[in-house]
């Protein structure tokens, strides 16, 4: 017997206008499941996160998600953005970003339950955040703001977790560090997780499966399956190559040179601070 | 000479008899204090300063067309400013566009209170208390209009408050996680409009932001607790207003420049305080960061 999947979309098509993002998309999630979509940009990968939190209507098709179909935004869903930096003086510390988590959508004053504070506190530990747990979330560093995030969307135990470029403008040790939690809370709670970027390679030791989505076409697969040249090659309709080296995955010629870290400029961890 | 305007600027003769006089006004302050100092925080986080200053102006034209229309000058500058939040928030849901309508009201609305001021053959000083405040003593019925809705704004921000401050700092993952966003965010316009209408009955609409923004500005500069932010913003604004009408009394000059100036003043200690202590806030990290702490 198998499990209900998370996440269901059958015969899933998006088109703004007559420019037609994705067509005929069949995808189950499983819980526990970790599912990276990759492709260049605009081709509607944002979107796909938009559907899934009710945002963006399918134009055909049904979306599902634990059986039922999607509403907006949902308390079983968590959801970790891109880094962006709270403005300065935001009155709001890494812990109280993960209140919201616990309980942010409860009405009244943010008085928190000793119940409540012992969970917050439990989350910031265990994504490596006690230590500034009480500094105002702005004065973090980029790597720092997205633990607490990590922290922040795990902690109401979610079946599914939506990360939406949460590496982006992170250099790569924080990369792997933000990548692997992510990985180990998703293992740990037997979350699923939708996880949209445009480079593969700091989490492709974790990936279940890909979806990858280029030239209005899709391929969903093991990444061995769907990141080969001729797969590329034939989405992209140009002579694509892809090449591994030292377990990485590096595309060439493609039109939007997927695939090559494209942010070499390090994030130097503290310098903000 | 220069003693005139000192006793014009401080005056303090039958300095009680003038206090019972303005003991409504006193409460009237205090309550728009309290107001003020728990709506602000969240005019800071949500980046509404500029639309304060756009309310206000659309709630002085609403008041100056009740004064000439011989109604009351509150309802008319509730209706002013219901007019102006609503339309910033359901027209205005991104910063950009939001700045641009309210520049574009902000001008219509003083301009049009102007004109309805001119018509107006009555009082003069009813005229200038709109813009710049005024210590005329709050009468009872009046005080009970403020009282009222001071409590409708306050008790209005307590059921909010939590997903207000989640929507406020954190839009898309509050969104994400199934929070009416958008209602929230018209709920707290609707609010901070009756805020602002009443603010104008003692400061005027030119000096509202004395009122909904500096205090806060001056408590996040000294703390980023959410609980210790809105209980600072409060005592500031409270002490502003309350020591601005205890100030003004005696010269009878207007009451805003009392309460912007105090209001002022707390902000630049403020300020100092926060770039003294840097900008680590009032509680910092429990150990110092080390590469190792962080690799971990």
């Amino acid at each position: 017997m198998t499990t209900p999947p998370v996440l269901s979309l059958r015969g899933a098509t998006l088109a703004f206008g007559d420019r037609q993002l994705w067509h005929n998309l069949n995808l189950e999630v499983r819980p526990g499941e970790f599912l990276a979509v990759l492709g260049p940009n605009g081709t509607g990968k944002t979107s796909l996160l938009k559907t899934i939190l009710g945002q963006q209507k399918l134009t055909s098709g049904t979306i599902e998600f634990l059986g039922e179909p999607v509403t907006r935004g949902s308390r079983r869903i968590g959801y970790i953005p891109q880094q962006k930096l709270l403005e300065q003086g935001t009155p709001l510390r890494a812990r109280d970003l993960v209140a919201f988590g616990v309980n942010g959508h409860r009405w009244g004053l943010p008085i928190s339950s000793r119940a409540e504070r012992r969970q917050v506190d439990e989350v910031l530990a265990s994504v490596g955040a006690s230590e500034y747990a009480n500094m105002p979330v702005a004065t973090l560093s980029g790597g720092e703001q997205q633990r607490v995030r990590v922290g922040q969307s795990i902690a109401g135990g979610p079946s599914l977790l939506l990360c939406d470029e949460p590496l982006i403008s992170l250099d790569l040790h924080h990369q792997r560090q933000v990548s692997e939690l992510i990985d180990a809370k998703r293992k740990a709670l037997n979350t699923a997780v939708v996880f949209v970027t445009h480079d593969v390679n700091p989490i492709l030791g974790m990936v279940d499966r890909v979806l990858y989505l280029a030239g209005g076409r899709f391929r969903i697969g093991t990444p061995d399956e769907v990141l080969r040249s001729e797969v590329l090659s034939y989405m992209y309709d140009t002579p694509v190559e892809v090449i591994r080296s030292r377990g990485r995955i590096v595309v060439l010629g493609s039109p939007e040179g997927y695939g090559v870290h494209d942010h070499l400029e390090h994030h130097v961890e503290g310098a903000e601070r | 000479m220069n003693s005139d305007l000192w006793n014009q600027i401080f005056g303090f003769a039958n300095y009680g008899e003038l206090l019972v006089l303005v003991k409504n006004s006193i409460i009237a302050g205090a309550l728009l204090g309290v107001v003020g100092g728990l709506i602000g925080p969240f005019v800071m986080t949500r980046d509404l300063a500029f639309a304060v200053h756009g309310i206000s102006e659309l709630s002085f034209a609403g008041a100056s067309a009740a004064l000439l229309f011989g109604a009351n000058v509150i309802v008319g500058s509730i209706g002013g400013s219901m007019l102006a939040a609503l339309l910033i928030g359901v027209l205005g849901a991104r910063a950009r566009e939001r700045n641009s309508i309210i520049a574009v009201l902000m001008p219509f609305g003083l301009g049009l209170g102007i004109l309805l001021l001119a018509l107006y053959t009555g009082r003069s000083a009813n005229k200038f208390g709109l813009l710049t405040g005024q210590i005329v003593s709050v009468d009872n019925p009046q005080l009970l209009v403020l009282v009222v809705i001071s409590v409708v704004v306050i008790a209005g921000l307590v059921v909010v408050w939590r997903p207000l401050s989640f929507a406020s700092v954190d839009a898309d993952v509050a969104r994400a996680k199934g929070l009416p966003v958008t209602a929230i965010s018209i709920a707290f316009m609707i609010l901070l409009g009756l805020a602002t209408a009443v603010s104008i009955q003692i400061v005027g609409a030119l000096l509202v932001l004395s009122l909904l923004v500096t205090p806060a500005a001056a408590a996040m500069r000294v703390t980023a607790s959410p609980l210790l932010t809105p209980l600072l913003s409060v005592a500031f604004a409270v002490t502003s207003v309350v020591g601005g009408i205890l100030l003004a009394l005696g010269g009878g000059l207007p009451i805003s420049p009392y309460v912007t100036t105090i209001s002022f003043i707390i902000y630049i200690v403020c300020r100092v305080i926060g770039a003294r202590r840097g900008a680590g806030g009032i509680s910092g990290r429990v150990v110092p960061a080390s590469p190792e702490a962080i690799a971990r």
